[in-house]
């Protein structure tokens, strides 16, 4: 009861948050066909949109050189795909936790503090998301849509600090639900982003204006990370882009962690 | 009349639960649409246009908005028939508080389907008005889309309500979405034509109702459509449905009649 009583107002670096990922190993043992089929719909987005969408689209202009529809449309498959899977993890399936299994007013009785519970969540959705982006990559290679071997590699470090930006934005959103209804104001948010951030078409479509405020929004810089990576067009923007997503992914850590000891340490 | 009662009473209760929810579920139908043919069909439909001139020579845009309705009542029929039914027969057990009063399982299967109709009916005619602001199908034919793709979605909902009648817990759903719904979504004419897949995969993908629908709904809003092409891909949809119903009920009759 002490240890509940005592309140401290700032932050801990968690520590143990290993414990609350082997706790979700544990979890899914028996329903990892869940987890594998889940890498088959990038995929599936990859053949029917790169190619056969791509046969009416022969090229597309991308920062100077001009690549086919599949190489422009893969690595935003693929920055999409870290996306979708750090936010359905950290939302859909940490409301469930959250409101109905009440799975952390079981882990905080224990020495597992609720920075490391939430540090174990985003961990585990960043697992999750890395086995589906090496997936993606190895298929990608054998297509010949990566133009080096380093872009691979790259590539899949950079759909982890997605993944993790991903993560942390969703389990901080998914401390204000209340009820699932709440999740189609995610919907809402992500589909205009999957739709919108230089996904199937270059933003120069757009008026200046437009291109300005999509530019700042987290999927294009996720975008154009991963796509700089696979093209091969290295510059200094890529930075830009990893500042940005680091960042994104240490606020809504601070945010999550600070709103679940609010919740749960009542 | 007392045959209809007990069907409406079904469709009454659905309507009462959606009334507390109505509001972002009709959200996401008018947004959807919205984002996804500003996107597909005008930033996207630019480059189409500019490098092939259209698909089947109309542009990229008057190509893609009837597939999509087809294939977003498609989605919803789908969905529709999973869940939200499993949860009554098995996790809330509603169908046994409703089988205590003189509605029959006959009843339930009827009114459910009725409940699908009215919410891909919902579906379509936002998908139908957006189009509609987007300048595509300006013709009194083009109205059929709505009939059209509900019924696209009917040939998925009653079959895999009957799939629904059959399970005791929720993974074969994840499945059902992952291995038929999105794959069709993706390859079965919606985006691009059917000629351009492999020869094999052409014929798998004309033996689905999505194609037909999708054909149906294009054809009746761009108005290309022969009477023979115009009753195969009805009856094909419709063999679909009406084979999925019978199956359902007999189904739903094993689990629920004790």
């Amino acid at each position: 009861m002490s240890v509940l009583t005592h309140r401290r107002t700032s932050l801990r670096v968690p520590t143990r948050s290993m414990h609350m990922v082997e706790r979700n190993v544990m979890a899914y043992r028996h329903n990892w066909i869940v987890i594998v089929s889940g890498f088959f719909e990038p995929v599936l987005y990859l053949l029917g949109i790169g190619f056969g969408l791509g046969s009416l689209v022969p090229a597309v202009s991308t920062g100077g050189h001009t690549v086919s529809y599949a190489v422009f449309v893969a690595p935003a498959l693929m920055a999409t795909s870290a996306m979708n899977g750090a936010v359905y993890e950290s939302t859909s399936n940490f409301f469930y936790k959250l409101r109905y299994a009440k799975t952390f007013e079981a882990v905080i009785q224990t020495p597992v503090g609720v920075e490391d519970a939430a540090m174990g969540e985003v961990i585990w959705a960043v697992i999750r998301g890395c086995l589906y982006s090496i997936g993606f990559v190895v298929i990608m290679q054998a297509l010949g849509l990566i133009a080096s071997p380093w872009g691979s590699v790259l590539s899949v470090l950079a759909a982890l600090l997605i993944g993790f930006a991903f993560a942390a934005l969703g389990t901080a959103i998914t401390t204000f639900m209340r009820q699932w209804q709440d999740h189609e104001i995610v919907t809402l948010a992500l589909q205009p982003m999957f739709l919108f951030s230089a996904t199937f078409f270059p933003i120069s479509v757009y008026p200046p204006v437009l291109q300005a405020f999509v530019e700042v929004t987290p999927l294009y810089r996720s975008i154009h990370l991963i796509r700089g990576l696979t093209t091969g067009q290295i510059d200094a923007g890529l930075l830009v882009d990893v500042l940005y997503l680091v960042l994104l992914g240490l606020v809504g850590l601070a945010v999550a962690s600070l709103r679940l000891r609010r919740r749960l340490l009542k | 009349m007392a045959l209809m009662a007990g069907t409406i009473h079904v469709v009454e209760y659905n309507a009462l639960v959606f009334r507390r929810i109505w509001r972002g579920s009709i959200a996401v139908s008018f947004f959807t649409p919205l984002f996804f043919l500003a996107a597909m069909g005008i930033g996207l439909g630019s480059l189409v246009n500019r490098s092939s001139g259209g698909v089947n020579g109309v542009p990229y845009l008057d190509f893609l908005a009837p597939g999509l309705i087809a294939a977003a009542c498609m989605q919803t029929g789908a969905v529709e028939a999973t869940y939200p039914i499993l949860a009554k027969i098995m996790w809330d057990k509603t169908y046994e508080a409703v089988l205590a009063t003189p509605v029959t399982i006959a009843d339930l299967l009827r009114g459910e389907v009725v409940w699908n109709t009215i919410r891909m009916c919902i579906v379509a005619t936002m998908f139908w008005v957006v189009m509609f602001l987007f300048g595509v199908g300006h013709s009194l034919e083009a109205l059929l889309a709505i009939p059209a793709s509900i019924l696209t979605g009917l040939a998925f909902a009653t079959p895999i309500m009957a799939f629904t009648a059959t399970r005791r817990n929720d993974s074969g759903f994840a499945a059902i979405n992952r291995f038929i719904i999105i794959p069709l979504y993706l390859l079965g004419g919606t985006f691009f034509p059917i000629a351009k897949l492999p020869l094999a995969l052409q014929a798998v993908a004309w033996a689905t109702p999505l194609a037909h629908g999708v054909a149906l709904t294009r054809g009746v809003v761009l108005g290309n459509l022969t009477s023979t092409e115009a009753v195969m891909h009805v009856l094909v949809p419709l063999a679909y449905f009406v084979a999925g119903l019978l199956i359902a009920r007999a189904l739903l009759l094993k689990r629920l009649a004790k």
